[in-house]
C-alpha cells in the first residue's frame, strides 16, 4: 500500500478535482438557498410596492367590508370583499369537484391498479397537470359556457360553477399525485394484517389505509386549495369577471388574481390604483403562504409518528 | 471531459458574439404602443409604411390606451395610441418630466352597441343605455324595455363591459354615463373581440365596442341621443358626419413635438393613402378622403 507512505500535506492536495468538487458544492448550496432568497425577494418587492397604499389610501373596513371596487372612478374606492368572496367561492366549488376525483383516482392507482394500468394512469395524470391554464380557460370560455347555458337554462355560462369545475380539474392531478404518495407510504404490513383479520377491501381502505394516510390526504387537499387561490388565467376567462357577491353557483364573480392580471398592465406605476393592486397581492401572498405552511406542517405530522 | 466542454462553450459564445452585424444604426425603429381598438389599423399602417420607407421599421404593440400612455411616460415608446384623451394626471406627469405631449387625431370610431341576433331591439336611446349601465340605473330586465328575448328565459339584462382601464370603457363612461360610475356586476372583458364573442353566445346580453369589431353573429341597434326622436345606425359614414352620437376620436400622442422619422411617419398617417387604410378597417378617417372603391 503506497498510501501509507504519503505525508499529511500530500494528502491535502488541491488538484483540479478538488476545485471542481468545491465549485459544485457551492453551486449546490446556491441552488438550495435560492428558493428562500426568491421568496424573501418577492415578498419584499410586493410589500415595497403596496406599503405606501397600506399607509395612505388604505381603509381596513373598506378593503374587507365593501364590494365597491372602482379604482378608475372619479371618486375611487377599493373594496375587495367581492373579489375575496369570488376567489373563495370558486375555490370551494373546485374542491367539491376535485376531492372526489383525486381521492378516487389516488385510491384506484395505489390500491387496485397493477402493472401497466398503474403506470399508464400515473403518466396520464401527470400529463393532465401539464395542460396550460390558458387552454383550460379557453375550454371554460367556449365549451363550458354554452354547455352550462343549455343544461341549466341560465342566462350566462361564465360563472362560479364553470370556473369551479375548470379549476377543480386543474387542481385534481397534483392532488392525485400527492394523495397517491400518501397512500403508498402506508406500510404493506397494515394491509396484510387487516387482510389476515378477514377485512374486505373496502374495509381495509376506509378503516385502515385512509386513517393511516390522513395527514397526507389533508395536505393534498390544502395544496389544491392553494392552487385554487393562486390560479389566474383560467379563472379570469371562465368566471365572467364581474364584481358580485354570488348567491348561487350560476352567478358570475371576479377573483383576486384575475383583477390583478387584468388591471396591473394598464395602471401608472406608483399610482394609488397600482398600490391597491399590490395590496391585493400581499393579501393573496399571505393567504397562500398560510395554506402551504399548513399543508407542510400536516405532512410533517406524519413523519413524526 | 469537463475541460473540453468548457472550451466548446467558450467557442459557441465567441461565435454568437461575432454573428451580430454592426450596421444596425442606418435603420430607425419607431416604437408604437397602446389602444387595442387601434391596433389593427396601426398594424396595417406599419406594414404599408414598410413599403413606403423601407429604412424605417414601426414596431407595434397593443395592450390598451393606458398602457401606451404609461409607456410614453416611461420613455419606452415614440408614439402612444389611445382611444381616449390623455388624462390631466397623465399630462401633468409628462410635463413634470420635462415633456410637452402633442396630440394627433388620426381617425374616428363609432362605439356600437351589440345585441344577440335573437334580441328584437332595433333602436335604443342613450338614456336607456345609461339606465342599463350606470350605478343606480333602473333597467335590469328586458321586459322593462318592452321586449321578450327568445332564449333568455330569465329576462335579466346581462351587461358586458370592459376592464376598467380600457379606453373604450373610459369613453363609454364619459359619453353615455355622463361620467357617473358603472353598475357593479357587469362582466368585464379584456378585449373588444371578447365582448362581441360573448354577446354572440348569450341571448340575454348587451355589450359595446368599436364598430370595427362588428360581426354577423351580433346586431347593432340604432342609437338616439335626443330622447328617442331620431335614431342613427352606427356606420363609418354616420361617424364621419357626426350624426352618430357615440363616436370618439382616435388619437396618437408623442411626448414632444415629433422630429425626424417619427414626424414623417405621422405626416404619412394623415395622407390619403393611410387614411384609406383606416376606412378599410371599419373606422372613420380624420378628414375627407378619396379612396378606390375596394369595399
Amino acid at each position: 500500500m503506497s498510501e501509507k507512505t504519503l505525508a499529511p500535506s500530500q494528502l491535502d492536495q488541491r488538484d483540479a478535482s478538488w476545485y471542481v468538487d468545491k465549485l459544485v458544492q457551492i453551486l449546490m448550496f446556491v441552488g438550495g438557498i435560492s428558493a428562500i432568497i426568491f421568496i424573501i425577494g418577492i415578498f419584499v418587492f410586493i410589500t415595497k410596492e403596496g406599503i405606501a397604499f397600506l399607509f395612505e389610501g388604505f381603509s381596513f373596513t373598506e378593503f374587507f367590508g365593501s364590494i365597491n371596487w372602482r379604482p378608475t372612478s372619479s371618486n375611487p374606492t377599493y373594496g375587495a370583499l367581492a373579489l375575496i368572496v369570488g376567489t373563495a367561492s370558486v375555490t370551494g366549488v373546485a374542491m367539491l369537484v376535485a376531492i372526489p376525483f383525486s381521492l378516487g383516482a389516488a385510491i384506484y392507482i395505489s390500491e387496485f391498479a397493477t402493472g401497466r394500468t398503474k403506470e399508464t394512469l400515473k403518466v396520464l395524470v401527470e400529463l393532465l397537470a401539464a395542460i396550460p391554464s390558458v387552454v383550460w380557460g379557453f375550454i371554460g370560455l367556449s365549451i363550458m359556457n354554452e354547455f352550462i347555458i343549455e343544461v341549466f337554462d341560465v342566462p350566462i355560462g361564465l360563472n362560479v360553477l364553470n370556473a369551479g369545475i375548470i379549476l377543480g380539474l386543474m387542481a385534481a392531478p397534483i392532488m392525485t399525485t400527492i394523495a397517491e404518495d400518501a397512500l403508498k407510504a402506508v406500510p404493506d404490513r397494515f394491509r396484510e394484517a387487516a387482510e389476515a383479520m378477514g377485512a374486505t377491501r373496502w374495509q381495509i381502505i376506509r378503516q385502515v389505509i385512509m386513517p393511516a394516510a390522513k395527514n397526507g390526504l389533508v395536505s393534498a387537499v390544502l395544496l389544491g386549495v392553494g392552487r385554487g387561490f393562486g390560479e389566474t388565467m383560467a379563472v379570469l376567462m371562465a368566471s365572467g369577471h364581474a364584481i358580485n357577491i354570488p348567491t348561487s353557483p350560476f352567478d358570475s364573480v371576479r377573483a383576486l388574481t384575475a383583477t390583478i392580471a387584468a388591471e396591473l398592465g394598464e395602471t401608472a406605476q406608483g399610482s394609488e390604483h397600482y398600490g391597491a393592486l399590490f395590496a391585493l397581492g400581499i393579501f393573496l401572498f399571505i393567504i397562500t403562504f398560510i395554506i402551504n405552511l399548513a399543508a407542510d406542517l400536516v405532512v410533517r405530522g406524519i413523519r413524526k409518528k | 471531459m469537463t475541460r473540453n466542454l468548457f472550451t466548446l462553450l467558450v467557442a459557441i459564445a465567441f461565435l454568437a458574439g461575432c454573428g451580430r452585424p454592426d450596421g444596425e444604426s442606418s435603420r430607425s425603429v419607431i416604437q408604437n404602443k397602446g389602444s387595442d381598438t387601434l391596433v389593427n389599423v396601426v398594424q396595417a399602417w406599419a406594414e404599408e409604411y414598410q413599403m413606403v420607407k423601407p429604412d424605417v421599421a414601426v414596431a407595434v404593440t397593443g395592450g390598451g390606451s393606458g398602457t401606451g400612455i404609461a409607456s410614453l411616460m416611461n420613455g419606452t415608446v415614440d408614439i402612444a395610441n389611445a382611444s381616449r384623451s390623455i388624462k390631466d394626471s397623465e399630462r401633468e406627469n409628462l410635463v413634470a418630466n420635462g415633456n410637452n405631449p402633442v396630440e394627433f387625431v388620426v381617425g374616428f370610431d363609432a362605439l356600437a352597441v351589440f345585441l344577440h341576433n335573437d334580441n328584437p331591439i332595433q333602436e335604443i336611446s342613450v338614456e336607456q343605455l345609461k339606465a342599463i349601465y350606470a350605478d343606480g340605473g333602473e333597467l335590469e330586465r328586458w321586459s322593462q324595455l318592452g321586449v321578450t328575448v327568445p332564449g333568455c328565459s330569465s329576462d335579466e339584462i346581462i351587461r358586458i363591459s370592459r376592464q376598467n382601464n380600457s379606453g373604450t370603457y373610459a369613453y363609454f363612461r364619459e359619453a353615455v354615463l355622463d361620467d357617473e360610475d358603472f353598475k357593479l356586476g357587469s362582466r368585464d372583458m379584456h378585449g373588444s373581440k371578447d365582448v362581441v364573442d360573448l354577446v354572440a353566445n348569450t341571448a340575454c346580453a348587451i355589450g359595446y365596442s368599436g364598430l370595427a369589431y362588428a360581426s354577423d353573429e351580433v346586431h347593432m341597434p340604432a342609437v338616439s341621443s335626443d330622447g328617442g326622436e331620431t335614431f342613427v345606425t352606427p356606420s363609418v359614414d354616420t361617424a364621419i358626419d357626426g350624426s352618430y352620437p357615440i363616436a370618439r376620436p382616435l388619437l396618437m400622442y408623442t411626448a414632444n413635438q415629433p422630429e425626424g422619422a417619427v414626424a414623417e411617419y405621422l405626416d404619412w398617417i394623415m395622407s390619403n393613402e393611410a387614411q384609406c387604410i383606416i376606412k378599410e378597417k371599419g373606422y372613420a378617417p380624420a378628414g375627407p378622403v378619396e379612396c378606390e372603391a375596394s369595399m
